[in-house]
């Protein structure tokens, strides 16, 4: 189900926060596989580089959140949300019982580590930023909640027999960097509540100028074509209140008027025929 | 008493005049044939070791009225548990929570129930302990026990065998059902008290037979031996049958030699018995009925919406699985990442409708949040809490007894807040059945000052009420003693002040002779024994009848002391003034005319010491008066007045008249009489009837008694403000209908002016072929003219009461007559029946129920009330009294019938009141938060998924939101209790069901769904994907989840909190305390590492907490959901208030002590319409004088119109 009434995207009413959203999946699918974009995701041998440019409009001030944002993606599907052990994240293969993380348990008689469908399909395209020549810096550290990292992803668990069996799903990840490092998966292994959402990607530390044109280089990796998911790039700024996000404003004011149109009412009504 | 003791010299049987001659039938029969099946008990008397093996032991003197043992009480209990609907689905989602199907983790599903259940049966237990307490109670009371070799010794009751010998002494219960064998009478006759079997409180003559007579002293028990056959254990109390077996020879016994167990012994010093039925064996035990469990209206509505919840449930599960086949049929197969299809089925695309077969009870079990787990048990913990109130009450604890109300069950508390119709018994409940003598009219004057309670309510309450008319009203108001401190210290049966009587000033009188006379008649015109009470020297008397005991004791106070009986005389001690020394004066009894309901007086010719024989009578005035001669109607008139003025004034009168014979004339007339009194046969009794008439004819009129069947304390107050709370009364009683009449005038229900509906049974036998049918038809034509009289009457004002006998009752009660009865019956302002049965009170109960179909409350003290109160919707025992039957059969006990009104309009009205609202609160919260699950389900692919982590959850319903309802459950109050005593009218929210009416419970159900929406949806848009703190992140499903869940905590505690009216510091702990120990939960539970599980580690310190959002999220949800119901009872405050609204206005601002009259007049308005009570008597009698004042004006001019409002 998606979300489209509910997104309110009129850039003047909150101008501290501004954002730049540009939908790829259509677009980096080569022309000749739009009929079939299944068949081309699906090909490892065709290479998935695409490339996008997308305008600043007005300053953006630093840090710039990177974020993806997929649709129609049910990561609240309760097997999808069930399929995880969260004891093997801690302690690694020191905990042996898996049997929660079905059917991405164990491949070839070994267990995975990171088992479970959420780390199995774990989001895998990239995006890097270029400023004409130049390489915009982004980073991609402490993108992860820092209990996440601290408690709850072994800082001595390593990936294990990840990514094995015939089925690839999302990315591979490196065995040699500890899970509790490997923060795009941290960040994944939060479900969303909702089956469009946002995942942070990284962060753009220098501010972004009016008039910009930033080109964006995509490994268009990420398989969602089969279910038609869309995959957009946002870049957005924040604020105290953190995103975009008009709607609790105009909540507050037409709660705030319904009370005085009550009040108003009851004036009347009082005035009307005073008991 | 082996030691002296009062030992009557008399027989006091042949006192009976009637029956002393009767030949006893059953001793020319020979023994019973008693054989075969029903009559196999056989029991040893004094023998009672021979009981202990098979197949004579039978059961133990022990008695248990508990539900369950140590052993039964864990499969029984949790058994009546799972018989509740909603219990046992619970049991199966528990239970299912063990599979993958569960949405949740088991222990989320198991730890509520086992909570919710094992409150409850701890509850069953506690109140199983308290029974079991007062069973043993009984078992252990001591009776005296025959041990051997003829001494006799303490035993508890438990102890008692078969078979085993007793003592019981004067005015101790009977242990278990006995065989009278010898009393302290010579004749071996005892009284009996069955106050506790039948309610009726004259004592039984019991005979012991002839042959066990010489047993009266412990000794001779040494070597007593007899053995009894009798039918077996039934529980028919007026029937036995046996025989005893003594010395070889076997005798028969009848019901007149048992004494049944819980009847008491009077009036007799001891009596020796021998057990025959002990235990559960005996009759009353065998009549004991189960009191059936009745439970209240609002709670069998509550089970309609629990129905309705649950077809809600069953009706979103299945939405969800044709979702969730749809979803996983066509879409699942694309969404490769979650590796489909799935070995389990649950989620197989190529058999979706076995996935959503699964689903479906996933999803059961999931929405299961809609269903109030713990609602049963926090209405059980609300409900002993108010029980506990009412307990408590220190205005229902009545200190001469010292007896708290009790509320046996706790079930019926808020039903007591929607009584319609009250059905009460008479003797003992409106009355204290004491007699005091109050006044009395002697040769055409009246003497006596004193003035009766109705007089005083009513005095009281024209003082209060009304401003205008007063001085119109005062001439006419009875002058009331106010000297109420020089009042002497009261004596018992007589409460008389006029100096002109007392202290032999009577002397002084015109008419002192026929004061005399009066006095003379009052002394020796009884049957009474005069027993003297060795501590004090004072005589008491053991009268039949109260009214006769409260003669003697005025005879006495006059100075005609009536001290001696022997079998033909009568002793006076006579003082005619205070200095001079007493006379004592011998009278001798020829014969005494008996008193019976039909003949309605009672006469006794003694001969004087002159020699002169007289004829003393006493009687219904209507009566005496048709039988007086010509010479003796001097005083008829003004006597005539007097005797009106006392029936106004609620008293019981009889006149009194002599006649004196000739010597001739009489022994003429006492052959016959001798003739007529030992005859044989069925004409007996009419000849005597007849021949006694003979005598009691051209007598003179003394004078006039009035006697007050004395009300218990407050009785008539309390009517008055039960009739102004709109409740209907209705009075049952065995007593006969004059008295119920008097009763119904001294207590207000009927007064001058009512128009009686009379409907008898006509007693002569018809020449029809049918009599029973005409009988019928007559019946029925009286209804049809009392319903027409009732219909063609124009005044508004106009009351009618109702007044029918039993015997018609039993016609009126068949089911073609009954509801032409009842619609006559409801349409009169009271109903008054009279010789009831306790079946037929049960059965106009039962009428009363179903054929209105409004709710019922009986009120009795005597055994002869059980039934009644069994059957009514509510049964209430008075526990003053000793009776305890109609206690143990009772939902509540209260010690007097005035506390009634405090139960009901108090305790009743709050209780309504509270159970309803927290009802209501229950559904709504539990639809606002299991709605949400179901939200999100849509967006969750149907796929079974909780937003919610399983802890929060499962502390929802048990920690989180329980102890708000529960204080608002037991501590609500919409006005204080004295405003409720004020506005008695504000009780009948209750029986119009203003609180828990389908509209009510709809619009707290929609203010659930709007809640429920308001909260997700606001969340879900708020936090859905953009990021919700300044360092960018976005929120996971659990911190979208515990955002929504803060926000459910605060909006249905503030809803609680809007609520209520009455708030001391245990709401607000309990409300804004929920709301911290959710804050504080989340914070230990995110420390906890079995958060990591969900996600929830530190999701308050490290996720939400810092982000503003949050809290502003909360706030602007908990605002949006309250928003409605603020403007809905602003709304309803404004412009279209309640009556407590009102009340509570004007008390927030001190209205009622800045404002007394706007207060009064308020009050006045609250009164509901009545037509019974003090209040609707005042009315009516100030109508009167306004028409009279009227009327005079018009005649003087005719210009002046006079209009009072009322």
């Amino acid at each position: 189900m998606q979300l489209k009434f509910l997104q309110f995207r009129s850039s003047g009413a909150a101008p501290k926060v501004l954002e730049i959203v540009d939908r790829y999946d259509v677009e980096c699918v080569p022309p000749s596989f739009r009929s079939n974009k299944l068949e081309y995701i699906k090909d490892s041998s065709i290479p998935k580089n695409c490339s996008r440019y997308l305008q600043v409009n007005k300053h953006m001030k630093a840090p710039i959140y990177i974020y993806y944002q997929l649709d129609n993606y049910y990561q609240n599907h309760r097997r999808y949300v069930k399929s995880r052990s969260d004891k093997q994240l801690l302690y690694g293969l020191k905990y042996n019982y898996t049997g929660s993380c079905s059917p991405e348990d164990a491949n070839n008689g070994l267990p995975i580590v990171p088992c479970g469908l959420i780390a199995w399909s774990l989001f895998n395209d990239t995006y890097s930023f270029f400023h004409g020549a130049d390489a915009l810096k982004v980073n991609r550290k402490n993108i992860a909640w820092e209990s996440d990292r601290n408690h709850k992803f072994g800082k001595h668990v390593y990936p294990f027999n990840f990514q094995n069996g015939s089925l690839i799903g999302g990315a591979l990840l490196d065995p040699a960097i500890p899970l509790s490092d490997q923060e795009d998966l941290i960040v994944w292994m939060r479900t969303a509540a909702l089956p469009s959402f946002h995942k942070l990607y990284g962060r753009i530390e220098e501010d972004l100028h009016a008039d910009e044109i930033l080109e964006v280089k995509i490994l268009n990796n990420y398989n969602t074509y089969s279910f038609g998911g869309r995959k957009k790039l946002v870049l957005s700024t924040s604020s105290w209140l953190g995103g975009h996000n008009n709607f609790i404003g105009i909540a507050y004011i037409s709660i705030g008027s319904s009370f005085i149109f009550i009040a108003l009412v009851f004036m009347l009504l009082h005035v009307k025929n005073p008991r | 008493m082996a030691g002296g003791g009062i030992r009557a010299k008399i027989r006091r049987s042949s006192l009976y005049t009637f029956s002393c001659y009767r030949p006893r039938t059953s001793e020319e029969e020979g023994p019973h044939d008693i054989q075969g099946p029903g009559y196999s008990r056989m029991v040893y008397c004094n023998q009672p070791h021979l009981h202990e093996q098979k197949p004579l032991k039978y059961r133990t003197n022990y008695i248990s009225t508990t539900k369950y043992n140590i052993l039964t009480f864990l499969p029984k209990a949790i058994f009546e548990q799972f018989r509740r609907v909603a219990n046992l689905y619970f049991l199966l989602a528990a239970i299912l929570s063990l599979t993958d199907v569960s949405p949740f983790s088991s222990v989320s599903m198991i730890a509520p129930l086992a909570f919710v259940v094992g409150l409850s049966m701890a509850k069953e237990a506690l109140e199983d302990w308290r029974r079991f307490i007062q069973d043993m109670k009984v078992n252990l009371r001591k009776a005296s026990v025959h041990k051997g070799d003829g001494v006799f010794g303490n035993r508890p009751w438990m102890k008692i065998r078969v078979g085993d010998v007793v003592k019981v002494e004067k005015d101790q219960f009977f242990p278990a059902d006995l065989l009278l064998l010898s009393s302290s009478y010579e004749d071996g006759i005892c009284y009996v008290e069955t106050m506790n079997l039948d309610g009726e409180t004259n004592l039984k003559v019991k005979r012991a037979l002839e042959v066990t007579l010489p047993l009266d002293d412990d000794a001779t028990f040494k070597d007593f031996n007899a053995t009894i056959r009798c039918e077996d254990p039934n529980p028919s109390l007026y029937t036995f049958v046996g025989n005893l077996e003594y010395d070889r020879i076997v005798y028969p016994l009848d019901p007149s030699q048992i004494l049944l167990r819980d009847s008491k012994l009077r009036n007799t010093a001891y009596v020796y018995g021998v057990v025959i039925f002990t235990g559960h064996d005996s009759k009353v035990m065998q009549n004991s009925t189960k009191s059936p469990s009745k439970r209240s209206r609002i709670e069998k509505q509550m089970d309609k919406i629990i129905y309705i919840l649950f077809s809600l449930l069953v009706f979103i599960s299945f939405i969800s699985s044709i979702g969730f086949i749809v979803k996983t049929k066509n879409d699942m197969p694309n969404w490769w990442y979650l590796r489909p299809p799935d070995k389990n089925n649950l989620f197989n695309p190529n058999k979706p409708l076995v996935s959503g077969f699964y689903h479906l009870i996933t999803a059961l079990m999931l929405y299961g949040y809609l269903i109030p787990i713990s609602l049963y048990v926090s209405i059980e913990v609300v409900k002993v809490l108010q029980a506990l109130f009412i307990n408590r009450d220190i205005h229902m604890y009545d200190e001469e007894t010292g007896t708290p109300a009790v509320a046996r069950t706790s079930n019926l508390n808020e039903e007591l807040g929607q009584v319609d119709t009250i059905l009460s018994d008479k003797t003992g409940t409106l009355t204290c059945n004491q007699m005091d003598f109050l006044k009395c009219s002697i040769a055409g004057a009246a003497y006596g000052t004193h003035a009766s309670d109705v007089e005083l309510a009513a005095a009281k309450q024209m003082e209060s009420g009304n401003a205008f008319g007063q001085s119109e009203i005062e001439l006419e108001t009875v002058v009331t003693s106010t000297d109420e401190n020089e009042r002497k210290p009261a004596i018992k049966g007589f409460s008389f002040e006029d100096s002109r009587l007392m202290n032999g000033n009577w002397c002084k009188e015109p008419n002192a002779d026929v004061i005399l006379l009066f006095f003379r008649i009052l002394s020796i015109c009884h049957t009474a024994i005069p027993e003297l009470n060795e501590e004090t020297g004072d005589l008491t008397y053991e009268a039949e009848s109260p009214d006769e005991g409260s003669f003697l004791v005025a005879a006495k106070e006059f100075g005609f002391e009536f001290c001696k009986r022997t079998q033909s005389t009568v002793v006076v001690r006579e003082r005619y003034s205070s200095f001079q020394e007493p006379i004592e004066r011998e009278y001798k009894v020829l014969n005494l005319l008996d008193f019976t309901s039909k003949r309605k007086r009672m006469s006794v010719i003694v001969r004087d010491e002159t020699g002169q024989i007289l004829l003393l009578c006493k009687g219904a005035d209507s009566i005496i008066f048709d039988r007086l001669s010509k010479n003796g109607k001097a005083y008829e008139e003004a006597t005539t007045k007097h005797l009106n003025e006392y029936g106004e004034a609620g008293l019981r009168t009889l006149a009194l008249a002599y006649k004196n014979l000739e010597e001739a004339k009489y022994s003429a007339w006492n052959e016959e009489f001798f003739k007529a009194k030992t005859s044989i046969g069925g004409d007996r009794d009419v000849m005597l009837e007849r021949v006694s008439d003979m005598m009691e004819r051209d007598l003179t009129l003394v004078g006039a008694t009035a006697v007050e069947d004395k009300l218990q304390k407050g009785v008539p107050q309390c009517i008055d403000k039960l009739a102004q709370a709109g409740l209907k009364l209705w009075v049952l009683t065995g007593d006969k209908m004059e008295t119920a009449i008097n009763i119904g005038f001294s207590c207000s229900l009927l007064r001058p002016g009512m128009k009686q509906i009379c409907i008898t049974a006509t007693n002569e036998a018809t020449l029809s072929q049918d009599p029973e049918k005409s009988v019928k038809e007559n019946i029925l034509m009286q209804i049809t003219n009392g319903s027409q009289m009732v219909k063609l009457e124009k005044d508004p004002h106009a009351a009618f009461a109702l007044i029918i006998d039993g015997k018609t009752l039993t016609y009126a009660l068949e089911d073609d007559m009954k509801h032409q009865f009842l619609n006559l019956a409801v349409d009169c302002a009271s109903v008054i029946c009279c010789r009831v049965s306790p079946k037929q009170k049960a059965l106009v109960t039962r009428l009363v129920k179903e054929g209105t179909g409004k709710t019922t409350l009986a009120i009795g003290d005597g055994a002869n009330d059980v039934g009644m109160i069994q059957e009514a919707d509510i049964g209430v025992g008075i526990s003053g009294c000793e009776g305890m039957q109609a206690v143990m059969a009772s939902d509540f006990a209260i010690a007097q019938f005035q506390y009634l009104e405090r139960l009901l309009v108090v305790h009743g009205h709050w209780c309504y009141k509270r159970i309803a609202q927290m009802i209501c609160y229950f559904f709504y919260k539990n639809i606002a938060f299991g709605l949400t699950i179901f939200y999100f389900e849509a967006f969750a692919a149907f796929s079974g998924q909780s937003v919610y982590v399983d802890w929060y959850m499962l502390l929802f319903n048990v920690v989180l939101t329980s102890l708000p309802v529960i204080s608002l459950g037991v501590f609500e109050q919409d006005v204080d209790s004295e405003v409720c005593l004020q506005f008695p009218a504000l009780y009948q929210q209750g029986p119009k069901n203003l609180f828990f009416d389908w509209y009510r419970i709809f619009g707290w159900m929609g203010n659930g769904l709007y809640t429920s929406l308001i909260i997700f949806f606001l969340n879900i848009i708020i936090f859905y994907d953009q990021a919700f703190r300044a360092g960018g992140q976005t929120a996971d499903m659990t911190a979208v989840g515990t955002a929504m869940f803060t926000c459910i905590i605060w909006a249905v505690n503030c809803q609680i909190a809007l609520t209520m009216s009455h708030f001391t510091w245990i709401q607000h702990l309990f409300v804004w305390g929920s709301v911290t120990t959710w804050y504080v939960f989340l914070a230990f539970y995110g420390e906890l590492s079995s958060a990591l599980d969900e996600n929830a580690f530190r999701i308050l310190t490290e996720v939400l907490a810092p982000a503003p959002i949050y809290w502003i999220t909360t706030l602007l949800v908990t605002i949006a959901c309250n928003l409605p119901y603020l403007a809905h009872i602003s709304f309803q405050r404004s412009f279209n208030p309640m009556d407590h609204h009102i009340i509570q206005e004007i008390k927030y601002y001190r209205k009622d002590i800045a404002d007394r009259h706007m207060w009064k007049r308020e009050r006045s308005k609250a009164r509901q319409e009545t037509k019974i009570g003090f209040t609707a008597r005042v009315d009516a009698k100030i109508r009167l004088l306004k028409g009279r004042l009227q009327k005079k004006y018009s005649t003087m001019s005719a210009s002046t119109v006079i209009q009072h409002q009322t």
